[in-house]
This record gives C-alpha cells, structure tokens and sequence, in this order.
C-alpha cells in the first residue's frame, strides 16, 4: 500500500494550498489527533479494555456568493495525501454550490503559535501503570469483603490544529482523565458511587475510593423509607455539576433571542441584565483555569445558534454568563452577537465555574447544618421537561441519605426529581465552596467544572424510586 | 436492490484482516476478530428556512479484538495499511496481557456458524449522499417555507441526519462479511410564542433504515404532517393545563416506542441484568432468576427482539461477532421469556437461557469501539383482530390521548418513569375533546405494562426509533427501532410539569 500519511501540519499546509488552487476564497483546515486508552471492570472483574487512536481532518471552503459568502464543510478520518486532495476538493465544490450563508464572516486573522511545530501529543495503557496494580488490589479485597465493584476509568488526550488562509496556525493538547466506582453491598440492595476527574491518573488512588464507597454503603446498615415530597436537601458538588450543565448548555444566545429558552424575555430579547437569585452567584467560564484547562480559541465544524464555522480560530475570554446573580453573557458566535445586539462574541468554552462569594466549607459542613433532611450522591437521567422553566426531570442515585440533627443516620429509598437549575440558584439557602466536580450524567463528556453543594430548603421529590 | 459500495470494495479489508488476524495467532491470541469500517455521515440543518449548516463526515478505521490468556483485548486505529494492522493485532494482546490481573473470569464465546465471505445490504431505494446537496436543501427550505407560512409560526428548525455504513468483518473462526446499511432521521420543528408563553411541534416522522424516498413520501406522508403542526401547534398554545391525577391512556405509537425502549428494551439487555453496566447506564430489574416467571405486563403483552426488521435501525445480516440476524421473544403472554445477548453471555448463561447461541445483539457505533451488547429492534406486537386507535379512544370515558415524543426519563434499574410527549387529546366519553397542555405520564414499568388492557390492530402499528440511544464506557451512540400499536392503559397517574415546578 503506497497512502501516504501526512503530519498535522503538513496537512493543514496542502490542505490550504489545494484550496487556494482550486479558488476558494479562504480556507481553514481543522486537524484532530486524538488517542484514548481505558479499562471497565464490573463484578469485581476486567469487562473490556481498548487502546484507541483517532485523526480527523475538517476542511472548511469559503467562497464569494453573490452579495455574501457561502461555506463547505467536509470531514475525514484516516487522510492521506491522496484523500486530501478530494476533501478540499469537495469542500470547495460544496461552498460554490451554496448560497451565501447568514454567519458568514471575515475568517479569524492570526499568525502561527509557538507551539505549532510540536507533534501531537499521545497517551497509551502505560497511564495505568500504578492505577491498574491498586484497582486489581481493591477488585481482590472487595471480593474478600463480599461487595461488589463496577466502574470505569478513561484517559485520552486530544491534540488540536488550526489552520487558515488569513494566517492563523494554532495548535493546544489537552489531557482529559476520569475515573467512576460504583460499589455495592452482597445482596445489592444498596450502591454507593464516587467519581473524580484527573489529568494523568497520578493523583487518583482506587484504595482510597474503595474506602469512600465501604464508607458511605455502611451508612445504609439502617435503611428509612422516606415519602416523596418536598425535602431539605443537600446536593453535593456532583449534583450540583448534574444539574447546572443543563443550564450551561442553555446559554445559547439565538435560541433565547428567538424566545425558545428560559433566557428569553416575555414580549421578545434576551433576559441578559435579569437578576436569576438574590443570592451571589457566579457562573463562569475560563479556557486558562488551572487544572479545568479548556482548548482557548474556538472550533467549530458546524454552524448553529452560538457557534459559526467562520469563527474558527477566535480567542476565548474568561467570561461571566451570571455575575452576582444576575444573567451578565449569553454564548454567541461573532454573527449572532450582532443579531441579538451585544457589543462582542461569547463563544462556548468547555468549563465553567460555579460559585457563591463568600461560600465555605464542604458537604459534611452542610450536613452539620441541617436538622432533618436528605443528602444525595448524584444524579442520573436528566431531561428537559419543559424548556419555559428549564424543568428537569431526573433521579437520585447511588446512595440518598437521611440527615438527622446535623448527622447521617441511615439511608433512604432513591426518588424521581423534578426541578429547575435556574429555580434552584434563587432559592438555595445555603451554599460550600466551590471544588472541582465530576458529574455523574454528563462528567464523561464534559467534566471540566468546579461546582459548590448547596442546600436546597425544597427539593421536589416527585415520587419514590424502586432502584437501589 | 443497491450494490455494495465500489469504493468500499476498493478498500484493502480482506490483506488487512488476514495480516491482523495472522499476527494475534502468532502472539497467542486464542481468538480474534477484525472490523473495517466507513461510516458517511451527513448533518443538515435550515433555520427559518435558511442553511444553518451542512456537514459532511466519513469516519474510517479498523479495529482488532483478541481473547488471549481467557482476556478481552481490543485495540483501533484508522491508517489503512498492514503496519497498522499488525500493530492493533500486537496492541490488542498487550492491552489484554495488561488487564490480565484484574480479569477474574475466563472469556469464553458461543458457537456460530461461520459464514464464508457473504454479504448483506439493507432495504432502501435511494443512497442519500447520491443526491445533490442542493436538492436535499430545496426540498427543506420548502418544508421550512410552509410551516413559516402558516400563522402563529415564528420560527422553524429542521435537522436531517443520513448515515451510510459499510463494514467488513473477520475472525479467526473462518467467518467473514460485507454489510452495508443506510439510515435517516429528519426533525422538522414548529415554534410559536404567545404572550408570556411558548412552545414547539416536532414531526413524528420517526428515524428508519431507508434511503432519500423517506424524504419525498415513501414511508411517511410529509404533505399531511406539515400541513397540520400549524393548527396542532395554535390549538396546543391556548390548551388548558390538565389537572394532575389518574388517567386512562391511549397511547399513539409515535410516543409508546420511547417507552418501550426504556422500560423493555434497555431492562432485557443480559448485560444491565448481570450488572455489567451497573456504573453506567445501570442494571435492570429484570433479573435472570426472573426468566420465565417475572409477571411484565398484562396477557395480552407480547414483545419481540428482532435484528431482521425491514427498515429497522437495528436490522443487520450479522452483529459484530459473526452471528446472523435472529428474531425471537422477550416477553410473551405478559411473562418474561427472553434477553438480548451477546456471545460471551451467551455462552456463560447457556443452561439458564436454554439455548447455546447468542441471538446478534453485539455491536459498536465504530470501528474506534468494542462490541458491546446491544439493543435489538424491540417491539409491542399487534393483535391480529385488535382494534382502530379510535376503538380504543371509543372504550376510555376519561382520558388522554398521548401523540409524539419528547421528554423521557427512567431509573437505572428500569422500574421508576416519566414521559411528556407532542400532543395530549383529552378524552371524553369516548371521544377526543381538545388538547391539554403540560402533560406527563409516570408510572412503573411492570405496574404500567400491566395495566395494558388493549392492544390496537395490524391497521395501528407503526415503527418508531432512535438514532441515539446511548450506553457503555466509553460511550457509544446506536441506533435502534421499536414498532407497537396503539394501546390502552387504565390508571396511570399524570402530573401537571407547570406544577411541578412550583409555579
């Protein structure tokens, strides 16, 4: 076999070239390097394995169309020098075939990154070297202790390239860890969960979430059945993650101007300037945040409501979407900042902070604080009920503890929640500081976030669920 | 009849396999399986009737999984040459020798028969990336253009996703396949606001296993569809909210496949019920203890497995595994009597089961994942004599008629549910007596199933899916399709979402 593998770089360089010889107007070339290794144990026992590597190539043509610009988008996996030459080429072919497209903007200037020449950067099984020995460790003593151990742990590191015909040539790595244990008792009657986030599996100790979770499943050697209902709650910072995700994910800029989020205002416009809570809560999002680190400049392979193809490339900001309670930003590309009438784009940035100024403490803090109540683990199953109020409908999972003059004395059945993350940020009495959280529904696809537990004085318990 | 795509023929998959599977022999490898995979995809989408973005992607790669020393190995790559190969093939056995000391159990498999270089084409007519990208975007603008047209309309979104597969697949067994499957799944998406309230009308034109013709009218009248989201749409905005508490339900096919996706098709996956996705997606209430004696549903409840559906999103001549396409029963007269499984399960459970061979629910979304176990078509079967969706509205004296899918949600163990939906027709005496708004049905799902008095006709049947469901670590994404009737349920508690939020 004669196909020729090309470098990123050499990549984004012909591709560019081709276009410009085919006549597009401009051109950017967006190429992922991606390798991911991970193991799933169930049953106290290995599951599967797999070791994965991934390259894609995204090419996006530009060329004038009538009184504007139209797009061609096209993406390959597994190039090669030949396979190049017929992306760019239908690339091209697509954008002249289009009509002008609405996002349509100058392509993102820039120069070339310090870092650009730099080979992507790989991970293999070889992360696991003192992690698989301890997880086989914690496998052995659950066997021995009569409970049982499932979970999932995942590394991969992504390497990104940018290129443009305005100039542009940016390249970012970035490593993406995370490990989830679930334990249960003998019977299975009872589960716990524990889930972190971790860049290279250094920091991340299977004997220590195994005492967590021995920890929290003998909190259920008294079982209380509690009555769907409104309830005192404590959710813990994953919780939190569970929910607030939704309402990240809400931020779309068009889709509230266009009055189909709880960000629209009544009567038309965004609800940008309302006060959502009383209290001073910030919502914020940062691609430089130590340890949350996010890629820094935008990539897009589609357009929609807060992203656009023609923005690929744009710097991301630290950017406040609630200040202090009050809705600051919603995300927006470069043309729908100008269609909805804010002064700059707030592109996604795949992290965000949760915060209360001046929350302390932890989640124990907060079951100390609590007279009769619940505190949950996590969360799992969510879906938008009813987008008007951002109502969500979901589970408790692994583990829903009672509370009793500021102690955990037993366990409780799981419940089926319905809530607003929006109702719950103006109606929380009570709040920790923020630490970085993996969520349980989404923590495998987005786990950059750092969220605080809070004390909801209401969570709506609709009705009580049979899982355990 | 389309052809296998000369293009993926071109490819070199028979060299690729056979220097892959070669090598995972010399290392020891007491099994071993090769996947080349090319999966086309195409993502459009108008807003207002304007292209917000065309997409087009090709996801290209192979893939090697062995058992070596009684352990899993799997290892995926995408460069298309021997050296790749042969070095997944050594990558699998290293990851396999590497999780040998938290393997606790000897992976065994299920016979097959091997199958000698066949293969399988699904039914569609017209191969979606054949047809110009212009044409594609006339016939959505012109979708869009209607609804937009109609008053009360502000705006209109529409998503079509096509997807052309072709596998070629390999063991060390002798078996080797061809496939080639085609699948489609347009969303077209009324939205109107009133005052200080809004909403939304999805078509319920469900995803299925055809071609471009489901976009011009074959298999789903589009004419008809969008000429009434208008009024359903206005008629919705000034509906009464329902007043929460029990109902009698009939429920449309186009909102009961989503329930029963949930609380049948993911609670009789083998592998939930042995708790091989107990940190994930969960397990299952439906235990294999229970097999044969686990009371679902009412008796009137039959509910197949099938991977040979026409049109179906999870129609296959052969899984990942080598094994052919099978239909079979996983509950019938109400009792549990069946489980999806894959090879390995198959052959761990084989006296429990009662049968020594997996029935093909093996399979991942790419060559850059395992095989897991995984969905069959999973479908409420008619009554051959049942009646019209009308007969059944005919016998309920108060409540709700249920259109369409939206929101869904259910416990890891399968018991806990709840579902809103499209449409909700208040049932009066027998008869449709306008909509109702906010709307969502909860239940228990042997409570639920059991309250199942009536099962509509042949006439009443329809085949709903999805192309998303999602499962196991890593995640995958995979498609699936679940044909019912419509159905009659009595007693099932309805809650007001306007309410439950505090408002």
């Amino acid at each position: 076999m004669t196909a020729v593998q090309l470098t990123p770089q050499d990549t984004v360089e012909r591709g560019l070239a081709l276009a410009a010889a085919e006549g597009a107007d401009g051109c950017v070339v967006l190429v992922a390097e991606t390798s991911s290794t991970n193991l799933r144990w169930a049953n106290n026992t290995l599951t599967t394995n797999g070791a994965m590597r991934g390259s894609s190539v995204t090419v996006i043509a530009t060329v004038g169309a009538g009184e504007g610009t139209a797009a061609g988008v096209v993406g390959r996996s597994s190039v090669t020098e030949d396979s190049l030459r017929e992306i760019v080429a239908a690339a091209v072919a697509t954008a002249r075939a289009s009509a002008p497209a609405e996002d349509a903007r100058p392509l993102v200037d820039g120069t070339t990154g310090a870092d650009w020449d730099l080979e992507p950067e790989l991970t293999s099984v070889a992360v696991y070297e003192k992690f698989a020995p301890s997880l086989g460790e914690s496998l052995r003593q659950a066997t021995d202790e009569k409970r049982r151990l499932y979970g999932f742990a995942n590394h991969e590191v992504a390497t990104l390239y940018v290129g443009s015909s305005t100039g542009l040539r940016l390249r970012q790595a970035l490593p993406r860890g995370y490990v989830s244990s679930t334990g249960k008792n003998a019977d299975l009657s009872h589960s716990a969960w524990v889930g972190t986030a971790t860049r290279d599996f250094t920091d991340v100790d299977p004997l220590a979430l195994d005492t967590e979770l021995t920890r929290r499943l003998g909190w259920a050697s008294r079982t209380v059945s509690v009555d769907a209902g409104r309830h005192p709650t404590v959710l813990p910072p994953a919780a939190v993650a569970d929910l607030m995700t939704y309402l990240f994910w809400q931020l779309d800029g068009r889709d509230a101007f266009e009055g189909q989020t709880v960000f629209s205002k009544t009567g038309g416009g965004t609800r940008i300037g309302d006060t959502l809570s009383s209290q001073p809560v910030n919502l914020h999002s940062d691609p430089a945040l130590a340890g949350l680190e996010a890629f820094a400049f935008a990539v897009a392979r589609s357009s929609g409501g807060s992203s656009s193809v023609f923005d690929n490339g744009l710097q991301l900001a630290a950017t406040d979407w609630i200040r202090g309670g009050r809705l600051e930003h919603l995300m927006t590309s470069r043309y729908t900042a100008d269609l909805i009438g804010v002064p700059t784009a707030t592109p996604d940035i795949e992290n965000y902070v949760l915060s209360v100024d001046g929350a302390t403490g932890s989640t124990d803090d907060l079951v100390a604080g609590l007279d009769h109540g619940l505190l949950l683990t996590c969360l799992w199953y969510i879906r938008v009920v009813d987008p008007q109020t951002l109502l969500l409908t979901g589970l408790t999972r692994d583990g829903v503890y009672l509370v009793e003059n500021g102690e955990v004395t037993g366990a409780v059945n799981n419940f089926r929640f319905n809530e607003s993350p929006v109702d719950l940020l103006a109606r929380f009495t009570a709040a920790g500081a923020t630490v970085p959280s993996y969520s349980r529904e989404w923590g495998d696809y987005f786990s950059r976030t750092a969220t605080p537990p809070l004390l909801i004085p209401d969570y709506n318990m609709s009705s009580v669920s049979q899982a355990s | 009849m389309p052809d296998i795509d000369a293009s993926f023929l071109a490819l070199p998959r028979q060299e690729l396999a056979a220097a892959a599977l070669q090598r995972a022999r010399d290392l020891g490898a007491a099994f071993a399986e090769f996947r080349l995979e090319r999966i086309r995809s195409e993502s459009i989408s108008l807003r207002d009737s304007v292209l917000e973005s065309a997409k087009d992607d090709e996801d290209l790669g192979l893939a090697v999984r062995v058992i070596h020393d009684g352990t899993w190995g799997f290892a995926a790559g995408v460069a298309l040459t021997v050296d790749e190969a042969v070095g997944l093939a050594e990558q699998a056995v290293h990851m396999a020798q590497v999780s040998r000391p938290i393997n606790a159990e000897t992976i065994e498999l299920a016979d097959e028969p091997v199958y000698d270089d066949v293969t399988w084409i699904s039914a569609y007519e017209i191969d979606p990336f054949t047809v110009p990208r212009a044409e594609k975007v006339a016939l959505l603008t012109d979708y869009s253009d209607r609804l937009l047209k109609a008053e009360g309309v502000a705006h209109v979104s529409v998503h079509v996703a096509t997807i052309h597969e072709c596998k070629y697949y390999a063991n060390t067994a002798g078996t080797s396949y061809t496939q080639q499957r085609v699948r489609i799944g347009p969303e077209i998406t009324a939205h109107a606001v009133a005052g200080d309230r809004f909403d939304s009308m999805t078509s319920t034109a469900p995803p299925a296993g055809r071609g471009w013709e489901y976009m011009t009218g074959t298999g789903w009248d589009w004419d008809d569809e969008l000429a009434r989201i208008p009024g359903w749409l206005a008629e919705k905005l000034a509906a009464p909210s329902v007043e929460a508490g029990t109902y009698d339900l009939v429920i449309d096919p186009s909102n009961l496949w989503l329930t029963i996706h949930e609380s049948i098709g993911h609670a009789t996956e083998l592998d939930r019920a042995l708790g091989y996705e107990a940190n994930y997606a969960g397990t299952s209430f439906a235990t294999l203890d229970q097999l044969g004696t686990l009371k679902y549903g009412s008796p009137i409840m039959h509910v197949t497995g099938d991977r040979t559906a026409e049109h179906g999103l999870s129609t296959v001549g052969y899984d990942d595994e080598g094994v052919a396409g099978q239909q079979w029963d996983l509950v019938k007269d109400g009792i549990l009597v069946g489980y999806q499984v894959d090879r390995r399960m198959a052959k761990k459970n084989e006296d429990v089961l009662g049968t020594p061979r997996s029935n093909g629910c093996a399979y991942a979304d790419s060559s850059g994942h395992i095989p897991i176990q995984r969905m069959a078509n999973v479908s409420l079967q008619p009554d051959p004599d049942g009646p019209s969706t009308e007969e059944l509205i005919g016998r309920v004296a108060n409540g709700i008629y249920i259109v369409g899918d939206k929101s869904w949600s259910i416990d890891m163990q399968r018991y806990n549910f709840q579902f809103t939906g499209q449409r909700f027709y208040k049932i009066t005496d027998g008869k449709l007596d306008g909509q109702l708004r906010d709307v969502a049905y909860q239940a228990t799902t042997t409570d639920f199933w059991g309250s199942m008095e009536a099962v509509g006709g042949p006439q009443t049947y329809v085949l709903g899916g999805a192309l998303n469901c999602g499962k196991a670590e890593p995640g995958q994404s995979g498609a699936v399709s679940h044909g019912c009737p419509s159905a009659l349920f009595r007693g099932v508690r309805i809650l007001n979402t306007t309410q439950e939020a505090g408002r």
